[in-house]
């Protein structure tokens, strides 16, 4: 286990880039913080991790950390990512998307990837709203639950982002909350683990606009919520319906294998006779070759 | 000598093969006629190879994919046509801002908007320059036969990687399906440029690093040097910025690279121009029938002579003012309403009529219709 300031000390830039951009009593910071945590957990080589990124709060988290890190157009951090991953198979990918600029303008992106399985973790913060314009509804907006833009109550339905990404093929999901930071932690770990498309939604707080906007309160309130509203997957199975009305499922609620697209993509260009990309490794060839 | 290897070969092949001479390893498109053959034959292609070929869900997602390839190492290119370039615009200003080599062919047809998928036209000139958002200096190639869509597609990896930058290749309906004898050249005949490496420890990198030529050497990720980008303004270590010295100096460097390096990007080619007082100014597959028109309009004795851009942007403008200096006459020949024509009135100085023929019904030009506005021009 590393302690809190040598992955302070590892992951975080150091030059310039500090006081970060969000809130104080924002979510997201806590979000980065059990990624990093679970990052220093897998003792993965951070020369070896890429970190995408589109627009929005969530979206500035890349220029903190130390790993290569791609800062994108908005909602299109996944596509970005794909590009990154099929030339480099053998580097971590790991997009952070918000809940509007992963689920409405890059939402296209999201199910793609989820179809293709292609080995990316995604980290969506999904904080109900769009922070970084000043508290528009979002596609995770609950109904009849204001924004800027739905100032009379939002007349839309938000996405379920756990059916959305297994009916579109993803092969692990888990929920946690910024509350539930150690949980998180392990979540993020197991998605990181996993090969193949994972996600994490990690429901996190924007009492800055969403929580006035609705009334819910500063942040420690809205963090409270979430502790007395949140109910694991696995405690919910036990109970009725009627119990877990309005409840956060949170844990690993999908966890499936399927064929992984980087992978079946080198073994055709083995099967094709062409050579191994000059980039990799020996040792990885071989495995490649054996597997 | 080995035997030359001549084959018959549509546009859109030559491309293809074009590219993987030029050593492509990534593809990401999306269909689109009338490019779509490129995407097939290096979907069949790439992975013999070791490349890899995706087909993306849209062109917004093609160009991501190219550019997140290129960082991480990848020769990448993308085709598409008119729609799809359309939105290829956002991060192709992206690829430009954090200056990342790729390839983007436009294989022209009819527009505005959905337009006439299946029919020539060069309507996109404009768009390939000032399609993207903010101040924009791309280079833009343009091919006129089957042989030049070979040569030019290396050249596009070759000036993309040379200069860190996106370079679009404008193609048209007519070249891209077409067929025409081409001599494959051996690959010891063909040049690879590749982008230049830093030598400094990832301590000292600056992935924007400020050069005397403005053009930066580039790692790529998984090398050690972990740098951040971004299509915020940002400083030469890659980071956002909001100094006023600092974007100016970014802003300063994307359009230095390629203006002060003019003379090497910029290509023509020239035909009678030595006591020409008339200019025919065409590119890409007008060129043809201009070239065709000069040389009747010669037969006829009428002083003409042939300008034909190679690079559309930057635009040749440096030659061409210097050809211009004795021409009374200068016709520009486009199949669109008028695009390039602005550029030449921009240089002409008023000794020098510019007039312009154009096509826009989803034909070609013919040599005759330049021959008549040569002979119209000329009192
Ligand atoms: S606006 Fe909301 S999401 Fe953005 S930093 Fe502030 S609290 Fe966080």
């Amino acid at each position: 286990m590393s302690t809190a300031s040598t992955i302070v000390y590892n992951y975080l830039r150091s030059k310039k880039k500090f006081p970060h951009v969000w809130c104080p009593g924002c979510g997201i910071g806590i979000v980065m913080g059990a990624l990093l945590r679970s990052m220093a957990d897998l003792e993965i080589d951070k020369n070896n991790v890429v970190m995408v990124s589109g627009i929005g709060c969530t979206g500035r988290m890349p220029v903190y950390c130390d790993f290569n890190t791609l800062h994108t157009t908005h909602g299109r951090a996944i596509a970005f990512a794909t590009g990154v991953k099929i030339a480099k198979p053998n580097m971590k990918v790991i997009a952070v998307v918000g809940d509007g600029d992963g689920l409405a303008i890059g939402g296209n992106h999201f199910i793609h990837a989820a179809r293709r399985n292609i080995d990316i973790t995604t980290i969506l913060v999904n904080n109900r709203i769009y922070g970084m314009t000043g508290g528009q509804y979002s596609p995770t907006t609950p109904w009849q639950k204001i924004g800027s833009t739905a100032p009379h109550g939002n007349v839309e339905h938000p996405f379920d982002i756990c059916d959305l990404a297994k009916g579109s093929g993803a092969t692990y999901f888990a929920r946690g909350t910024v509350y539930h930071a150690t949980q998180l932690q392990v979540l993020i770990k197991a998605a990181l683990q996993k090969k193949g498309f994972s996600v994490v939604e990690c429901i996190s707080n924007c009492h800055t606009l969403y929580g006035r906007l609705n009334r819910e309160g500063s942040a420690v309130k809205m963090i409270q919520w979430m502790k007395e509203n949140a109910i694991n997957a696995k405690v919910a199975e036990k109970k009725s319906p009627e119990e877990i009305e309005g409840k956060i499922l949170t844990g690993e609620l999908w966890n499936i294998e399927r064929p992984e697209y980087t992978e079946q993509y080198e073994r055709l260009i083995e099967r094709l006779g062409g050579k191994p990309p000059a980039e990799e490794k020996p040792e990885e060839k071989e495995e490649a070759v054996t597997q | 000598m080995a035997e030359d290897n001549i084959k018959l070969m549509q546009g859109n092949e030559a491309c293809a093969y074009g590219a993987l001479a030029a050593g492509v390893t990534f593809f990401g498109g999306y269909p689109i006629t009338p490019s779509t053959e490129i995407a097939e034959i290096l979907s069949r292609e790439m992975p013999k190879n070791g490349g890899r070929f995706i087909q993306m869900e849209d062109e917004i997602a093609s160009m991501a994919a190219i550019i997140g390839a290129s960082v991480a190492g990848a020769k990448s290119m993308t085709a598409t046509s008119g729609p799809g370039f359309s939105l290829m615009q956002e991060n192709l200003g992206y690829a430009y801002m954090t200056e990342v080599p790729c390839v983007v062919v436009d294989v022209q047809r009819g527009g505005p908007s959905t337009g006439l998928p299946t029919k020539v036209a060069q309507a996109d000139t404009m768009q390939a320059k000032w399609g993207t958002h903010g101040d924009f200096f791309p280079i833009v190639l343009a091919a006129s036969t089957i042989e030049d869509t070979y040569h030019m597609t290396i050249k596009a990896f070759n000036l993309a990687e040379k200069y860190r930058t996106p370079v679009t290749l404008l193609l048209d309906e007519v070249l891209g399906h077409m067929r025409e004898k081409i001599r494959i050249p051996d690959s010891s005949e063909v040049e690879i440029v590749n982008r230049i490496k830093p030598t400094v420890p990832p301590e000292w990198y600056q992935h924007f690093e400020l050069t005397a030529t403005h053009v930066s050497p580039m790692a790529n990720y998984g090398e050690g040097y972990r740098f951040h980008m971004t299509g915020l303004t940002h400083d030469p270590s890659g980071f956002p910025t909001a100094k006023p010295a600092e974007i100016k100096e970014k802003l300063d460097k994307l359009k230095s690279k390629i203006m002060q390096n003019a003379d090497d990007i910029c290509a023509y080619s020239e035909e009678f121009l030595d006591d020409a007082h008339i200019v025919v100014i065409a590119y890409g597959i007008t060129a043809r029938a201009a070239q065709q028109a000069v040389r009747i309009a010669r037969q006829r004795r009428f002083k003409v002579g042939l300008f034909q851009p190679i690079t559309i942007w930057p635009f040749p403008e440096k030659r061409l003012r210097k050809i211009l200096e004795n021409a009374d006459l200068a016709i520009v020949a486009e199949l669109n309403q008028g695009q390039l024509i602005h550029e030449v009135r921009k240089i002409a100085k008023t000794k020098t009529r510019v007039v312009g023929t154009f096509r826009y019904d989803g034909e070609l030009m013919t040599p005759m219709q330049i021959v008549d506005k040569i002979k119209e021009a000329h009192r």
